[in-house]
């Protein structure tokens, strides 16, 4: 393969403003500004709100630096807010840089969002013509692979229905297919493989592993589903607060994400000062929470697991329980479990709880848990006093292997084997 | 191997000059603009049971209620040229104008879930703004012809023939002046959205600056023509109606003053338009 050149990024950085950019209106606009002049509060300001960070700038991308060759499949991974989304943006020339420059050797097909510009009262052949040509196709090439797009969509019955009378699984073959057959010398893709069913994500990747090996085309690929990066990178870079923190190996670029996304794998993990989501009460503080009778938080399938797990209460509090969310390692749920009211405490009071975990039928495989303290209140709603997400990771592991079944494929059979079927 | 040989090289940085237009990359989307051109038709008529029979129907229409307003109880002189053919020709180059105008001014805004999903020139949707309502033109001048025709035979008109040569000259300098007030507004609408409510209601009211309703005669020799005169969409209409219709006042200065507003107005445009094409997505 050539060594040429595809993408070369230079310095990138891309700034936002926090806070509220302009009223919407241009008398809201005025209202403020003359405020601002009398130096009087701001009428269109949240009351309360603090005044320091409107205006605060911040770094998505904060100095990115990164080459891409032809014919290579490049993976980004990160945490949310890492800078992906934005990076994809200013390479599909969605919007501009801040600081830094781009160049791009060959023309770009992105697809950020599957069946962009599609009409629902469109056919779907209507819209093959508009989907591809938003893409950058003219409609001699679109009429040139027509045939090859109609094929790929499986949706040949319906080419000359409306697509509004598509359903959704169609819909979106319908508008990938358009997306796989440009003719760009670099393609950008952003989770797009996370639709369609299992048949046909294989068949997506497998077109884009061919756009990269035999086509000879750059691929950029962001997703936090780990497998399809697997299967279609062959590079991957880390991104996180807006700057590359790995380039290179697949493998290892996953394990570093994994650390890097709280991924926690020591008994005893410090709860205070991880940062907490927006929507939490804030009247109870986790502290920590350590795992017995295990050195790497690795567990036995089926065996139970003890934690001590500490908090503080910022104010009286009754009937507070603990919550556990057990998350697979590509962020999806796998179960819920509720712990029964703590005892009633006092503010300012610190508790430490044993609690016993168990999980029976989870699989072997490596889990986070997402910890809350929460609250029942009177008509069975719960209120979240306090939430971590990706808290603390452990892992299910056999140690003889003789009663486990062999590679489960999590993937395709979930992340819990229920007890066997009884025959009578 | 599936490359085309044609190499593609595209440079990013954030300053962007003052004129940073790309029309060569405009012209090489020219399919999308027919096809947004086209689409606009599809989806105006889709589940309707008249169908595009509306294109001429609001016009009648309006013509009938002008003719019975302004023609009959307002008693406004139409220049002895027929009412029907007076508000009829008025009225389509006027609509013209503010079809433009209008639908270029929500360009980013009508746009936003599509502009922040894939990148084309922006510029695509106003173009194929202005070239839907130049085709809804034509589908009223059809219908105005049939009109003008029983008129010209019946002796009732007498066009300036050779005035009807200008026709492409009128539609391309209506078509310009639109895109380049709609997009200077589209521009500003992705930070101001109460400029979108001034659009619709100033758009009726620069209608009644204009000689749509009434000839340019009416009003004699005061300063209030010379004020008339001076809105850029005037001489486009009145040479319309000097062209077909063989009244009009079709003055040279004012055709000037015209073109260099409309001139300016475009640059402008234009220059707001890159200015904004870049960032919007951020403010939206």
């Amino acid at each position: 393969m050539s060594e040429q050149l595809a993408i070369n990024i230079k310095g990138l950085k891309k700034q936002y403003r926090l806070g509220q950019i302009g009223g919407g209106t241009l008398t809201a606009d005025l209202q403020s500004w003359w405020a601002r002049m009398r130096r009087k509060e701001d009428p269109n300001s949240k009351i309360g709100s603090d005044q320091r960070l409107i205006g605060q700038r911040f770094w998505a991308l904060n100095g990115i630096d990164l080459q891409v060759k032809k014919g290579e499949a490049l993976g980004i991974i990160g945490g949310n807010g890492a800078g992906k989304s934005t990076m994809l943006k200013i390479l599909s020339r969605i919007t501009a840089p801040t600081e830094g420059s781009v160049d791009i050797y060959g023309r770009i097909a992105s697809m950020l969002e599957v069946g962009t510009g599609f009409s629902p009262e469109m056919t779907g052949r209507e819209n093959i013509y508009m989907n591809g040509a938003i893409l950058g196709m003219t409609k001699a090439e679109i009429d040139a692979k027509m045939e090859k797009i109609i094929d790929f969509s499986e949706v040949r019955e319906f080419i000359d229905t409306p697509v509004k009378r598509y359903s959704s699984g169609m819909y979106v073959k319908l508008a990938f297919s358009v997306a796989a057959h440009l003719d760009a010398e670099i393609m950008i893709m952003d989770e797009v493989l996370a639709v369609g069913d299992m048949a046909f994500q294989k068949k997506c990747l497998d077109k884009m592993r061919d756009a990269a090996t035999v086509e000879g085309k750059s691929v950029l690929y962001v997703s936090h589903n780990m497998n399809t990066i697997r299967k279609l990178c062959d590079r991957c870079v880390v991104l996180d607060k807006g700057r590359v923190i790995f380039d290179g190996d697949v493998e290892e670029a996953i394990s570093v994400y994994m650390q890097s996304s709280h991924l926690n794998m020591s008994p005893t993990v410090d709860l205070t000062h991880a940062r907490r989501p927006g929507y939490t009460v804030g009247t109870a503080r986790m502290e920590h929470i350590c795992f017995e009778e295990s050195d790497n938080c690795t567990y036995a399938p089926g065996k139970r697991i003890p934690v001590v797990f500490t908090w503080r209460a910022l104010a009286h509090l009754e009937d507070v329980g603990v919550r556990m969310l057990v998350v697979n390692q590509d962020g999806s749920p796998v179960g819920l479990t509720f712990s029964e009211p703590l005892k009633t405490v006092d503010s300012g009071e610190w508790v430490e709880s044993k609690l016993y975990l168990e999980f029976p039928g989870l699989v072997e495989g490596t889990y986070m848990l997402t910890i809350s303290l929460f609250q029942g209140d009177y008509v069975g709603n719960s209120i979240i006093l306090d939430t971590l997400e990706r808290a603390c990771a452990f892992q299910i592991k056999n140690d003889n292997q003789t009663d486990a079944v062999l590679n489960w494929p999590a993937r395709a059979w979930g992340a819990i084997q229920f007890p066997n079927i009884t025959v009578r | 191997m599936e490359m085309t040989e044609k190499s593609y090289h595209t440079h990013l940085e954030p300053k962007n000059g003052w004129f940073d237009i790309d029309l060569k990359e405009v012209w090489r989307y020219r399919d999308l603009i027919w096809l947004f051109t086209k689409r606009s038709f599809i989806l105006i008529y889709k589940q309707t049971i008249l169908g595009p029979a509306w294109i001429i129907l609001q016009p009648l229409m309006t013509t009938l209620i002008y003719t019975l307003v302004f023609g009959g109880i307002a008693g406004i002189s139409t220049d002895g040229i027929p009412q029907i053919l007076f508000y009829m020709g008025g009225n389509a180059v006027w609509g013209f104008f503010a079809a433009c105008l209008n639908k270029t001014a929500s360009t980013f805004t009508g746009n936003a879930g599509v502009f922040g999903k894939v990148y084309f020139p922006r510029l695509v949707s106003p173009i194929s703004t202005v070239l839907s309502s130049a085709i809804n033109f034509f589908v009223q001048l059809a219908m105005f012809l049939v009109f003008w025709l029983y008129y010209v035979v019946t002796g009732q008109v007498s066009p300036n023939y050779i005035g009807i040569l200008l026709l492409p000259v009128i539609l391309v300098y209506l078509g310009l002046l639109g895109l380049g007030f709609g997009i200077i507004i589209s521009s500003l609408t992705t930070k101001y959205r109460d400029l979108a409510m001034l659009v619709t209601f100033g758009v009726q009211l620069w209608m009644y600056i204009t000689p749509v309703v009434y000839p340019i005669s009416t009003l004699g020799e005061g300063g209030l023509r010379t004020v008339i005169m001076l809105n850029p969409v005037t001489c486009a209409v009145e040479t319309f109606r000097w062209a077909f219709l063989g009244q009009g006042s079709v003055e040279l200065l004012y055709w000037g003053i015209s073109a260099v507003v409309m001139a300016a107005v475009v640059t402008l445009g234009v220059i707001v338009f890159s200015k904004v094409e870049k960032t919007f997505m951020d403010t939206v």
